[in-house]
């Protein structure tokens, strides 16, 4: 009996001993910033081994410092899964004082809506999200950003690619196939995918696509594996909307030209890395921090592009990329800015060996997925222009194929 | 050194007789203090905080707030549901690992009621109807494994473990169905009508699960402890030949048996569903179907220690989380933490039931 109870004495010493050596640095003690009592709370899917929940971390802590935010003025949730979890996180948020929530995965977006319903005086953001133009509540907020612009920018170096490895002779121009990787059979996706190939087809007319879906957002493996079918199938060029970097790596092993999203991959494929297109959370993510400071109305639905620099390209790989894509892209995107380029110009591509004259979206969010609104105008599909998250979802335009 | 004869090692283990209640506490409290120890040190050298400000944030994760006390009584509520599950099975040495999935299909049948009778029908009948069909679904998942190992033996480990897999692609594929859009999200269902929805009481969500729960708890305790059935599931667990000898249909036992354990997983998932997320996806059970084997093994099958057990892994989940959003820090390093409590905790049991003796040198 004694001998346990000295120990417990030992332990105990030795407790206060460590906690006593300890530095006392608490990770929020400077106050500097306006606004000293605003707080912003950011709800993540994932960790930072998620790309795409990454994309949101740097942006967010980029948006922080920009605004001049101290260190306790930012609260950060991880691994917060789409259920119940999330409108506790959101609520948590709120109890310990945040003005502004933002949350960045899709399935959170009901739950968010729940706690916007319930604290009125707290602003809640969230990305991708469908729902808050037709909800019409002042504190709840949709963005996306206009990426089809970026991926048909990121296409063109494709397609560049595509015509140099035709004018080496590696293969004829019509067995420039391309490969895609997608997580869903969904709007986002779909749309991602048509442009991306209507950009690397304004380049090399002979250009088709074969798409394979994981059915999951982020899943090594199966990435992986999609990417050595289609490399199998005859796929010359490699890109994938989806968030881990299993097809990069395929590619790399394989030797094959690879377009990557939300990251640049150069470092880990060096060999076959071409370019990547990104969304730029940071633009938004300042503009909804001084919105919510200043008390000035946050838009309900909101989708930055190129202009804004919430698209961007990261660096192109000169030792993959053919000569003349950063000029080609260029001047692309030269042509978005001004409004006389637009990704989805119906004189450009046929569905069905039709050209398309009208077409009714689901832009408006029901329980039947009912098509509701006209988004063929002026000679193109008007993309995110009704709402901001994606719905072109027009499956396999003529050339892309699906597995 | 090779000359020398061999010698007995100095120190050797024997089996305790039984500890008194006092000292196998005294050994468990011990381990954790030292498992805290050894957290500080790893908090020091790699994040240079203080460490008493870092459990002092972990406690505060479970009892910082009411908010944050509710939503642990539900986490614990969930997990000590599931562990309450498999734990008859496992008396009975049948290894249940299919939790997960007996989970995951009672919360489906949940969300199809609610997706396909919509509002159509009185609330207190819509509720029955979902509570019969996650019970049923939850039963029938249980049951398939159970038959299979009672007719012909079949190794259940593997079974329920592959019928996991099973019941998630199920899931996938119900929402692949339900949701045209191909968004792989079901989202809340019935936001608007909250039909089907578990009622707050008394301004609380999870009133109604916890309650649930505790009768659950107490009525698993009894029935384990004495009832007669109860009874025979430890006779059949510790030999099934013994079992036969004195009269008992080993198995109707393990059929009945894993009938009840996956009508409480069913339980489970209908909670999961209607009275907390109101949503179905791929990760609703979220892993608690295996968590729940530690609680039960750690608990030793006994109802009522589950219920600390399960407070123990919940507190340290919350305590984990709370850990990371309020020192910046990698999710990674709460959960090193909580391993290492885990180890200990663990690891402990060996010093409660096994003595070290050390032997004293002769002729010196």
């Amino acid at each position: 009996m004694k001998k346990f109870f000295s120990m417990a004495v030992v332990v105990v010493m030795l407790l206060g001993i460590i906690a006593g050596c300890a530095p006392a640095s608490d990770p929020a003690d400077d106050n500097t910033g306006g606004n000293a009592d605003f707080k912003v709370g950011f709800i993540f899917l994932h960790d930072e081994n998620s790309t795409y929940d990454k994309n949101f971390m740097d942006a967010a802590d980029a948006a922080a410092a920009a605004c001049g935010l101290s260190a306790d003025q930012v609260v950060k949730k991880v691994g917060i899964d789409e259920s119940d979890a999330c409108y506790n996180a959101a609520a948590e948020l709120v109890d310990e004082g945040c003005d502004l929530v933002f949350a960045d995965s899709f399935g959170h977006e009901t739950y968010i809506l729940q706690a916007a319903k319930e604290f009125p005086e707290v602003q809640f953001c969230h990305a991708t999200g469908t729902m808050a133009h037709t909800e019409n509540l002042p504190n709840f907020h949709n963005a996306f950003a206009s990426i089809y612009e970026g991926r048909y920018l990121a296409g063109i170096a494709a397609g560049m690619k595509l015509n140099e490895m035709i004018e080496q002779g590696k293969f004829t121009a019509d067995e420039a196939k391309m490969g895609y990787v997608g997580a869903f059979n969904y709007a986002e996706v779909v749309s991602g995918y048509t442009s991306f190939f209507l950009g690397a087809r304004s380049v090399c007319p002979t250009a088709t696509m074969e798409v394979v879906y994981t059915n999951s957002w982020f899943d090594i493996a199966l990435e992986k594996e999609a990417a050595n079918t289609l490399i199998k199938d005859g796929c010359k060029l490699i890109s994938q909307h989806a968030d881990s970097e299993g097809a990069p790596k395929a590619c790399e092993e394989a030797g094959i030209p690879n377009v990557a999203y939300n990251i640049s991959t150069i470092s880990m494929a060096p060999n076959t890395a071409l370019i990547s297109s990104k969304i730029n959370w940071q633009p938004y993510m300042e503009m909804i921090i001084k919105n919510t400071q200043s008390g000035t109305e946050i838009p309900a639905d909101y989708c930055p592009g190129l202009k804004e620099d919430a698209v961007q390209l990261t660096e192109l790989n000169s030792a993959v990329a053919a000569k003349g894509t950063q000029e080609a892209i260029d001047k692309a995107k030269a042509e978005f800015i001004a409004g006389t380029l637009h990704v989805f110009d119906t004189s450009k591509f046929t569905y069905k060996g039709e050209q398309l004259t009208s077409y009714m979206a689901d832009v408006d969010t029901d329980d039947a997925f009912t098509p509701d609104t006209e988004v063929v105008e002026n000679g193109y599909f008007n993309e995110s222009s009704k709402r901001s998250a994606p719905y072109f979802d027009i499956k396999t335009i003529d050339g892309i194929t699906e597995k | 050194m090779s000359g020398k004869k061999h010698s007995a090692p100095p120190v050797y283990i024997t089996k305790r007789d039984g500890l008194i209640w006092y000292k196998s506490w005294l050994i468990r409290i011990v381990a954790v203090l030292l498992a805290l120890v050894l957290c500080s040190v790893i908090i020091i050298a790699l994040t240079g905080f203080n460490p008493l400000q870092v459990y002092s944030a972990m406690v505060r994760g479970s009892f910082g707030t009411s908010r944050k006390l509710w939503t642990m009584l539900q986490n614990l509520a969930m997990l000590l549901c599931i562990s309450l599950a498999v734990t008859p099975a496992f008396k009975m040495r049948f290894w249940n690992i299919g939790a997960e999935g007996q989970v995951l299909v009672g919360a489906l049948a949940t969300a199809a009621c609610m997706f396909y009778l919509g509002d159509s029908l009185p609330q207190p009948l819509m509720i029955a109807i979902m509570l019969v069909s996650a019970l049923a679904a939850g039963v029938v998942w249980a049951f398939i494994p159970a038959y299979f190992k009672a007719k012909w033996n079949t190794n259940e480990t593997l079974f329920t473990l592959m019928m996991n897999y099973v019941a998630i692609q199920l899931v996938s594929f119900f929402i692949a169905l339900w949701v045209p859009s191909g968004s792989g999200v079901m989202g809340v269902i019935n936001q608007n009508s909250r039909s089907g929805w578990l009622p707050s009481v008394f301004g609380q969500r999870y009133f109604i699960n916890i309650v649930v729960v505790a009768i659950v708890t107490a009525a698993m305790f009894i029935y384990l402890k004495y009832s007669k059935q109860g009874y025979e599931i430890s006779v059949v667990g510790e030999s099934e030949n013994t079992a036969r000898y004195i009269g008992i249909d080993v198995k109707k036992v393990i059929l009945r048996t894993m009938a009840i354990s996956g009508a409480v997983c069913g339980l489970a998932g209908f909670l999961l569903v209607s009275g907390t997320n109101h949503t179905v996806t791929t990760n609703t059970a979220g892993g608690m179907g295996f968590t729940a084997i530690m609680v039960s093994w750690l608990g030793k099958f006994n109802a009522a220690i589950m219920i600390l057990t399960s407070f123990i892994i919940v507190f340290l989940q919350r305590g984990a989380g709370e850990i990371a959003t309020k020192f910046n820090l990698n999710q990674s390093v709460a959960d090193i933490l909580t391993g290492i409590i885990l180890f200990f905790i663990i690891g402990c049991e060996f010093f409660v039931n096994y003595k070290i003796n050390l032997r004293h040198k002769e002729g010196k």
